[in-house]
């Protein structure tokens, strides 16, 4: 199916995109790789009267040394992210988790600003995030705000971004050598996560599911057992205090166990 | 709205709507229908062609969006005098193909894929790199083998 009809403006600044949703409000959407939006667009299940694109803005993708942590901006790509020396050697977990997005030809398009944005619970970038501690540069009409990851993701495809906001950079703590892990499981090569993990392990161990909530989310139960010295334990909780989605691939019981069984390999592979 | 791309070589300039989608342009307004369209949800890479050099779907792509780029569908690999690309014949050579309608989107992610590495791939890498491209028809093996005899390790 094709889109139903909509208005389309590129923005060639942040700014002008900000003045743009500004100026059309719940009417407008930024169009960054497209690739969750325009295929929600033929499903007719997004039916924005104007697109606002962001694709060109060509100075919201870099990867920077920026002391102690990696600043990335927003518009960049998902096969950016995947080849970076930079993230290899500073953040190896979002690198890696880059790396396992769709196919060779979405992270060609793909951004890690519109991953984030979209919000989606069976994401795997926004997990990484997560577990990496990062943080989100937010802009609107009245200047930034930075978000903890955790304060960004409120529900389904919704986060804290009001109407006429975008998300302009991503930073990403210096990972170190902490010990790290993404676990993904599909059935099918391609596919999206039926549950995920990343961990994160470290003096303030971080543990995030793909799959397993309305909103990508952190599991604070098996952290504080990992902080409190539980080790592969710590996983036998992960299926706790959780309440994933139900579809053709898996029932929520099947998800809890997925999630203890893929938060241990987690943490295996992570301490290993 | 106006948008002008160069199509294999060629300066394209035609009015589009903003919603139609790249592979329509190409197919109905440029008339090149080497490139297929084999499903509703971006997964089958039927569609896949190259837009400034990387595979890209263009189901999943506005024609709008690719205004100011290098475009390159399964016509334009062959060289101007007809012979085809190594990967074309690569395909050919190994019966990568039998009914041959993943065969456009096959072959421009499979040279995307190679000009990437140019250390060469080995059959897990090659496997996975196409993972966005699906046959129903060869099995895969025919297919890994024939882009790993352009683009395998020395
Ligand atoms: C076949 C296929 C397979 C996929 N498989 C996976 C997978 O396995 N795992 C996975 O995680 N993802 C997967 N994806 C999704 C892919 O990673 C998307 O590219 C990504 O989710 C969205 O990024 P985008 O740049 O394409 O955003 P867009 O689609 O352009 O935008 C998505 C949303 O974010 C908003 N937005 C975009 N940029 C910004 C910004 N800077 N500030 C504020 N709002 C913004 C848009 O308005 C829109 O609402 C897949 C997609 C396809 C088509
Ligand atoms: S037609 Fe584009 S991926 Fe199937
Ligand atoms: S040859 Fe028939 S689908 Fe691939």
């Amino acid at each position: 199916m094709i889109p139903a009809a909509f208005d389309y403006t590129v923005a060639d600044s942040a700014d002008a995109a900000i003045a743009a949703l500004a100026k059309h409000g719940d009417e407008a959407k930024l169009l960054a790789g497209g690739h969750s939006l325009i295929p929600l667009m033929r499903f007719r299940l997004a039916a924005p009267a104007m697109l606002v694109d962001i694709g060109r803005l060509d100075d919201l993708s870099y990867i920077n040394d920026a002391g102690d942590h990696i600043a990335i901006g927003a518009m960049t790509k998902h096969r950016a992210l995947e080849t970076s020396d930079l993230l290899a050697a500073e953040a190896p977990l979002l690198r890696h988790v880059a790396g396992e997005v769709g196919d060779p030809s979405v992270r060609h398009c793909g951004t890690l600003g519109g991953s984030l944005a979209h919000g989606d619970p069976a994401s795997d970038l926004p997990a990484a995030l997560l577990a990496s501690g990062g943080s989100l540069v937010i802009k609107g009409p009245n200047g930034e705000r930075v978000l903890e990851a955790p304060d960004f993701f409120t529900g389904f495809l919704e986060t804290a971004l009001a109407d006429d906001e975008m998300v302009t950079e991503i930073r990403v703590p210096k990972a170190g050598d902490i010990g790290w892990s993404y676990q993904k499981f599909n059935r099918r090569a391609q596919d999206w996560a039926i549950v995920g993990a990343a961990v994160m392990l470290g003096p303030d161990p971080k543990v995030a599911l793909v799959n397993m909530g309305s909103a990508p989310m952190r599991h604070n139960g098996v952290e504080s057992g990992l902080a409190g010295g539980a080790g592969l334990d710590a996983a036998s909780v992960a299926g706790d205090d959780v309440d994933p989605p139900e579809d053709l691939n898996a029932d929520a019981e099947y998800r809890k166990h997925l999630a203890r069984v893929l938060v241990g390999r987690g943490i295996a592979e992570a301490s290993g | 709205m106006e948008v002008s791309m160069s199509v294999n070589r060629e300066t394209r300039t035609s009015d589009v709507e903003p919603r139609t989608l790249l592979v329509h342009h190409i197919r109905d307004t440029l008339g090149l229908t080497g490139t297929n369209i084999g499903c509703d949800t971006s997964s089958c890479g039927a569609c896949t062609i190259h837009v400034n050099g990387e595979s890209v779907k263009s189901c999943t792509m506005l024609a709008v969006q690719a205004d100011g780029t290098e475009i390159t569908t399964i016509e334009g690999l062959a060289g101007d005098d007809g012979e085809l690309h190594p990967m074309q014949a690569a395909f050919m050579e190994c019966h990568g193909l039998q009914c041959g309608y993943c065969t456009p989107g096959m072959v421009m992610a499979a040279t995307s894929l190679v000009s990437e590495n140019p250390g060469g791939l080995d059959e897990t890498a090659v496997r996975q790199g196409l993972e966005g491209n699906l046959c129903r028809c060869t099995g895969y093996h025919n297919i890994v083998k024939a882009v790993l005899s352009v683009g395998g390790m020395a």
